[in-house]
């Protein structure tokens, strides 16, 4: 079978079924921002009023913060939510002002290394805190 | 696929800022990608703070000193506005999401009252700091 489809469009009815439109990736990418928001509007002014209250008064109370396991599951659950949301959102930013395909492509690859590599330096720094070196 | 235009070839341009009337919605989703991509400059930082207080005492002492100064204090009073706006836009977003502040009077008025609210949390977070913790 060739040619348009009885609906008159070139679109597959498999095509038009699994959804995933011309990116290939559906909507995977607005809902885990979506996802991470939701995480966010709650573990951010968690963070924020936190640390206004009780961090950056001294080495041994920031370490004795971090170093009680509710904060520093919150914290780590903060970090993780925040570094993926803020490379799904580098993401867009990049995909609609960069238009040269290498550049673009090299920018991309960046935002993933640097959110990750940051992500996994953080909480390597809380568990080392929390644990005691 | 048409790739980037050639210099010389005679195109329709979109809108350019200069040209164009700001108004609230429209500076709302500009500040929203501004704040986000400041944000993401201010989650390194807490990545580096964090590094720094595993290291120990003295990794702490030198990026406390940084932070400490003029500039740091800055940066650190735009991130608590980044953070307020964003926070702000992003549920005005939701709420967009679920169908709801679509229409011109409405949209407009939230952008307004979320640039405010970003404009007034941060000295509500900033009194905390200053009154509420413990020493």
């Amino acid at each position: 079978m060739s040619g348009p489809n009885s609906n008159g469009t070139l679109r597959t009815p498999l095509g038009r079924v699994r959804g995933h439109g011309a990116a290939h990736a559906g909507t995977h990418h607005f809902m885990a921002q979506r996802a991470s928001a939701v995480a966010l509007a709650v573990l951010a002014p968690w963070f924020v009023i936190s640390a206004a209250l009780f961090l950056g008064r001294g080495y041994d109370s920031d370490i004795g913060w971090i170093a009680n396991p509710l904060n520093a599951i919150g914290l780590i659950l903060l970090i993780l939510a925040a570094f993926y949301h803020m490379r799904l959102g580098l993401q867009v930013v990049i995909e609609d002002y960069i238009s040269v395909p290498l550049t673009k492509t090299l920018l991309l690859l960046g935002n993933t290394f640097v959110a990750f590599g940051a992500a996994v330096a953080a909480i390597f720094a809380i568990l080392r805190i929390s644990f005691g070196s | 696929m048409a790739g980037p235009a050639k210099p010389g070839t005679s195109r329709p341009l979109s809108p350019h800022l200069q040209v164009w009337r700001w108004h609230p919605t429209m500076a709302s989703s500009i500040f929203h990608r501004a704040t986000g991509v400041g944000l993401y400059l201010t989650a390194l930082c807490l990545a580096i703070w964090l590094v720094a207080l595993a290291m120990g005492p003295e990794a702490y002492g030198l990026v406390m000193s940084l932070l400490n100064t003029w500039p740091g204090l800055i940066v650190v009073y735009l991130a608590s506005v980044g953070i307020s706006y964003h926070l702000a836009n992003g549920i005005r977003h939701m709420v967009w999401d679920i169908g709801h502040g679509f229409s011109p009077k409405v949209a407009d008025g939230s952008a307004m009252a979320v640039i405010l609210f970003a404009l007034i949390a941060p000295i509500g977070v900033w009194g905390l700091s200053m009154f509420g913790g413990q020493g």
